[in-house]
């Protein structure tokens, strides 16, 4: 299987990742396509990993730390979703402007 | 006395930040346990100073009760405290000083109301204060010297006067600015030194090598961060309205604590460290002193407001302490220590003084008083003492240090060109007349006279008890040093031989 | 008693402590311990002035270290120093010290701050024998400054009145200006000498041990002191506004405490003024031009203590011209004489005023009768200042005239000067004594006799009158001519001296008698008109009356001019332009202060500073409009960026 096919793979998911974060205005959308683009990293660590023969399984290490943030992130990114509904009733990203000047 | 001598002088700084984590854990309603720990923990510190006077050896030169331990070993930053006799003087002023304020706190605190928050950061303040005084490390005296910019800018803050803010942001910002220069000092010590250090005692050994144009340098850099602290003119601005905006123990610490930390920069790192940049930058620090003195003397006279008369006369008496220094000569250095101990008892009773006027006049305004020892003739009479006291009569603790900071002027280190130091001599001694000047006239403009119209009929209340307690220390060591000049010059005399020698002189 | 002399200023400085403390708890106020202290002092001071006159060639010496501020020879001791001039000032300071606080019991009777009086006049006085018994220039400066810090409050006692305080303001800063010169001037001795020690100072000096134009400059610079405290040309200013205060404190500040320390410190310090020829001219050229000035300005006054006080800077000029022309002893027995017989008016004069409530002479007249205790010291006290033989101002005013006319002869043009001032001032005192007693006791009543009951004062403050009148009179005999002058063997600098001259003494006499009897022709004869004839100087009178056309030609060639316009212009000189000079450098001071702190202080250095936050403040909020609070818009540039440096890297390989 050519390297190139995976990286295409990977970097078509790490688009879609970018086109949801920067265009959709739901945060709960906004947050899945971070997962999108994390994962998309971890395709190519598994990929590289196996293509250099490393021994010492860095790449899917890496990968399985990847996985264990990217739980704990949308953990914390979710409750903040939910806090910002309950006291906002909406998730829309453009109305939680909250930090601006 | 052995763990004394090893851990004392740690003891007496750090007791007071245990205070303040206590009363930081004491619920807001227990004012009178809040009170108690600050009574507790500053008097303690008190005790372990007083204790200390019996192991330290006054006949002798150079750091006693030292105590050196591993602390950063990555930057080679060590936990290295001790004093000398330069700083044992200014180690007791400052322990006494806040005890005396907790006692005035016990009673007087400003508003807002919460002693809890008060209280806690003089606490603070006092280690930072104390620690300045006997680190021997750069980066631990940097350490302290920041700690004491963040409670005294809530001090001044939160419970100062109507331009509180303006005044709080000012002193912090212009300290800052002064301290990123003395650290940038510092570094370059650091790096230029070899080995690597931040012994004070150790590129006290190294420093005089270095190359002139290098020690200029980093003796400019330094002396820009502790001149602001003097303050020297032109970077006096800040304490007229830090002094006039903090509440009256602020004003007190301030004015009898944390000016002397610039001087003792001077006299503990700058000088000892570059003895050439020294001699070079004497003519000016002369020169900048007899301006401060002549300069802050004529603003005086301009003033109407009480504490900020006050906070102007300091600029003055700072002057001289900084003539003394610039002499470089072992009276010059003795008068300028003896000049930071007096100024810090002279000046923060009169503090003390202002803010009771305050107290009970509600307006510091010079014109609106009057006949003020016609109503409240203890008041009155200690006002005068303490602004004679001030002006520099001899017999009392004012004179020494000016008298000897003149009187080495007259024959200034050899190196330094006697001429324009008689030149200073006499500028200063029209500044004595000017300083006689205005603070008579205050006397005069508030004690004197008849009691003005606005104030007949009100009830104002003579000096209390617990007034006279926090000021009696102070009013006695007024007397005391003046009478006997030798409590100060005997424990200062020796080291300040060894500092001297240092610079050939 | 020589060894305790040390307590003689320690008695009064431990009164004041116990006064301040513990005076308003007494009995009698406080008054009892201020004069218990004085009188111990007095015990002690008579004990160590015998001891001194049967040793007069031995200066007792003792000293103990005070505190060092250096090593080497950089100490300050506290000593004493008794030789015949510290002796005889111990015992005119404490006996005029005790008389005056013994008037005051009675004269301050009713006084608001009676405690604090009794409380500062021990300070004073304190602080003037310390300034005396010292054997160095710190402790000596001390006593100076103690003495300038004490007549401040005692001038300024009723300070409820702004004019009162103001005097004690003038006085105090006016002497500081020349106690800053006293002070260099020590510098430049210790520099010079390497000691503080007075004794040391002179034997280095005697040797040889200083340059000319060192020691001229410290002559000089000590002299400033000098002229300060003993209110001089140009810093006299003070001292007549300095009659804001009680009179009792007047007396002592005249006689014996306050202005005679100038005299004191040169006569201290002789052996370096001595030593240089050109500080020595100065002293008496300052000292001639002020006994005329002062002599002229007394004639003109309308205020009794004014007189008085104008009569002191002339007297004062006397000693300090004579320590100029080098008759030392002379000069110190001026002091002596005269601390009697102004301490004597003085507090006549207050008895005067205790009765008719005014210092003014316009309001006084004819209190002879009323007031004959008074009345009679006082006019022994005035002919002992006119120096009318034999009284006390007689023997020591001719001494000076000896001695100034004895340089004169030796060649000196400074000595001529003084001689001829001096014997100016000699005829202008005589004649504003004259007139001030005769403008105070005799004539018409001018006060309210409605309101005004004069009455002879009580017991304490005439029984101090009459021992001052006994000094007035015979205190003078201790300096009689050749061999019966005592003094002059007690207090001397080098040789005894002698001089006495027939001739100019009868011509000094005469001098002074035509003075009074210009005075009196004026201002009783003429311009006041009452019954002559049974007054005890009726034939001066009628001689008066024979010689008539002298009267007119004094009267208008001399007398008119002199005592008119001339001693004007120099009360306006002295007012208008000496002390408007002191004045406006006050006024100007404050302006300048004033705008330095408003439009240097304030707009320039503050500015700057006020100016470098604003500039950090100003850049924030320019650039404060990025942060929209827009996630998107962040992880847009965020991408944004790392597209850049990737496409970057990519083209640079």
């Amino acid at each position: 299987m050519p390297v190139a096919w995976v990286l295409i793979l990977s970097s078509f998911l790490f688009s879609v990742g970018i086109y949801g974060v920067l265009a959709r205005r739901n945060a709960v959308l906004v947050l899945m396509s971070i997962e999108l683009m994390l994962n998309a990293a971890n395709i190519n660590f598994v990929v590289f990993n196996l293509l250099l023969h490393s021994i010492s399984y860095i790449g899917q290490v890496f990968a399985l730390f990847i996985i264990t943030i990217a739980a704990a992130e949308l953990g914390v990114g979710l409750a903040i979703v939910i806090l910002i509904f309950r006291n906002r009733s909406t998730v829309s990203i453009d109305e939680v402007s909250l930090m601006k000047w | 006395m052995d763990f004394l001598a090893h851990w004392g002088l740690t003891l007496s700084v750090f007791l007071p930040i245990v205070g303040a984590a206590l009363i930081a854990f004491t619920p807001k309603e227990q004012e009178k346990t809040i009170k108690f720990l600050s009574l507790a923990f500053t008097f303690l510190p008190l005790v372990v100073g007083v204790l200390l006077l019996r192991v330290y050896h006054i006949g002798m030169t150079g750091m006693q009760l030292e105590t050196n331990r591993s602390w950063i070993p990555s930057i080679g930053a060590r936990y290295h405290v001790g004093i000398d006799g330069i700083s044992l003087p200014l180690l007791e002023l400052t322990l006494l000083v806040t005890f005396l304020c907790a006692i005035y706190s016990l009673k007087w605190l400003p508003e807002p109301h919460n002693p809890k928050g008060f209280l806690a950061l003089m606490l603070l303040l006092e280690t930072g204060m104390a620690g300045t005084f006997i680190a021997l490390d750069l980066v631990l005296f940097f350490i302290f010297w920041e700690l004491v910019l963040v409670p005294m800018y809530f001090m001044i803050g939160l419970w100062g006067g109507p331009r509180r803010e303006y005044a709080a942001i000012k002193f912090f910002l212009y300290t800052l600015f002064g301290s990123v220069f003395m650290l940038l000092g510092f570094l370059a010590l650091y790096f230029r030194a070899s080995p690597h250090t931040f012994d004070v005692l150790q590129l006290q050994r190294i420093g005089p090598s270095l190359p002139s144009g290098i020690q200029n340098l980093i003796f400019l850099g330094m002396g820009i961060g502790f001149a602001i602290k003097v303050p020297m003119w032109p970077f006096h601005t800040w304490l007229p309205d830090a002094h006039t905006e903090a509440p009256t123990v602020g004003s007190v610490l301030l004015a009898a604590i944390l000016l002397k930390m610039g001087t003792y920069g001077f006299l503990r790192i700058s000088i000892p460290i570059m003895p050439h940049a020294a001699r070079t930058y004497a003519p000016l620090i002369g020169a900048l002193a007899v301006i401060a003195i002549v300069y802050a003397a004529l603003n005086c006279l301009a003033q109407t407001d009480l504490k900020r008369l006050i906070a102007f006369s300091s600029v003055g008496h700072m002057g001289f302490v900084m003539l003394g220094i610039a002499t470089l000569t072992q009276i010059g250095v003795n008068a300028a220590v003896f000049g930071m101990v007096a100024h810090g008892v002279i000046t923060g009773m009169l503090f003390f003084i202002a803010g009771s006027i305050h107290e009970r006049y509600h307006t510091r305004e010079i014109p609106q008083l009057g006949g003020m020892a016609l109503r409240l003739p203890i008041l009155g009479g200690l006002l005068a003492f303490t602004a004679i006291a001030s002006l520099g009569l001899p017999g009392l603790a004012g004179f020494w240090g000016e008298v000897l900071a003149l009187l080495s002027s007259y024959n200034p280190l050899s190196a330094l060109s006697s001429h324009t130091f008689r030149v200073y001599m006499v500028a200063g001694g029209i500044g004595t007349v000017l300083t006689a000047g205005y603070l008579l006239w205050m006397i005069q403009r508030v004690n004197l006279g008849k009691v003005p119209a606005q104030w007949e009929g009100k009830k104002l209340v003579d000096v209390q008890p617990l007034e006279m307690v926090a000021w009696a220390p102070l009013l006695l060591l007024t007397l005391g040093l003046g009478l006997f000049p030798r409590l100060i010059f005997d424990v200062t005399t020796h080291s300040v031989i060894g500092l001297t020698k240092l610079l050939g002189g | 008693m020589r060894s305790v002399a040390w307590l003689i200023p320690v008695f009064p400085l431990l009164a004041f402590f116990l006064i301040v403390f513990f005076g308003k708890r007494m009995p009698r106020k406080g008054h009892e311990i201020g004069i218990l202290a004085i009188a111990a002092s007095l015990v002690v001071a008579l004990g160590v002035f015998f001891q001194q006159i049967a040793h007069s060639d031995q200066v007792y010496e003792r000293s103990v270290t005070w505190f060092r501020f250096g090593d080497g020879g950089r100490f300050v001791e506290l000593g004493m120093h008794i030789d015949g001039l510290a002796a005889v000032m111990f015992v005119v300071v404490c006996t005029v010290s005790l008389l005056v606080q013994i008037y005051s019991t009675e004269y301050m009777r009713d006084d608001v701050r009676y405690t604090w009086y009794y409380a500062c006049l021990s300070l004073f006085t304190g602080s003037m024998l310390n300034l005396v018994i010292a054997n160095n220039l710190i402790q000596m400066l001390i006593g100076w400054e103690g003495v300038g810090v004490a007549s401040y409050l005692l001038i300024g006692h009723w300070f409820e009145e702004r004019a009162n305080s103001n005097a004690g303001l003038k006085a105090f800063i006016t002497t500081r200006i020349g106690d800053v010169g006293f002070m260099f001037g020590i510098f430049v001795l210790f520099w010079a000498a390497g000691s503080f020690n007075i004794a040391h100072i002179t034997s280095v000096v005697a040797s040889g041990g200083v340059a000319r134009g060192t020691l001229t400059w410290a002559a000089i610079l000590l002299f400033c002191g000098a002229i300060g405290k003993s209110a001089q040309v140009p810093l006299q200013v003070w001292l007549p506004d300095a009659m804001a205060g009680p009179t009792p404190v007047s007396a002592l500040i005249h006689a014996a405490t306050m202005v005679v320390a100038g005299v004191y410190l040169v006569a201290r310090m002789y052996g370096v003024f001595h030593a240089s020829p050109a500080a020595l001219n100065e002293v008496a050229i300052i000292g001639a031009i002020t006994m005329v000035m002062a002599a002229g300005l007394a004639l003109v006054q309308d205020d009794i203590k004014k007189v008085l006080a104008y009569s002191t800077i002339s007297q004062l000029a006397y000693m300090v011209a004579a320590l100029g022309v080098g008759a030392y002893t002379a000069s110190v027995f001026h002091i002596w004489t005269h601390a009697w017989f102004k301490a004597l008016l003085f507090l006549g004069a207050g008895s005067v005023a205790h009765a008719v409530h005014s210092f003014s002479m316009n309001d006084m007249g004819g209190l002879r009768k009323q007031m004959p205790t008074t009345f009679k010291t006082y006019v022994i006290g005035s002919l002992a200042l006119a120096g009318i033989f034999p009284l006390a101002g007689f023997w020591s005013k001719d001494d000076i005239i000896n001695g100034a006319y004895h340089s004169a002869r030796a060649g000196s043009s400074v000595g001529w000067f003084v001689f001829l001032a001096a014997l100016l001032t000699a005829f202008l005192t005589a004649a504003y004594v004259a007139r001030m007693v005769a403008l105070t006791f005799y004539g018409k009543p001018r006060y309210d006799p409605e309101h005004v009951h004069p009455h002879e004062s009580p017991k304490a403050m005439t029984i101090p009158l009459v021992f001052l009148a006994f000094m007035a009179i015979f205190s003078g005999f201790l300096g009689l001519p050749g061999k019966l002058n005592l003094f002059a063997g007690w207090v001397r600098f080098g040789d005894v001296e002698h001089s006495f001259n027939l001739a100019l003494d009868a011509f000094s006499t005469v001098l002074a008698l035509s003075g009074l009897y210009l005075g009196w022709t004026i201002f009783k004869l003429h311009r006041v008109n009452i019954d002559l004839a049974k007054s005890p100087l009726a034939w001066f009178y009628k001689l008066l009356q024979r010689r008539y056309y002298f009267d007119d030609l004094y009267f208008n060639g001399i007398v008119h001019p002199v005592a008119g316009p001339i001693a004007r212009a120099a009360y306006w000189t002295n007012q208008k332009i000496l002390d408007a000079v002191i004045n406006f450098a006050g006024t100007a001071t404050v302006a300048l202060g004033r705008f330095v702190y408003r439009d240097i202080d304030q707009q320039i250095i503050d500015g700057g500073v006020n100016g470098l936050a604003q500039g950090a403040g100003a850049a924030g909020n320019g650039l404060k409009f990025w942060q929209t609070g827009n996630v998107q818009i962040y992880a847009a540039g965020l991408f944004v960026g790392i597209a850049v440096f990737v496409g970057v890297f990519l083209i640079r390989g």
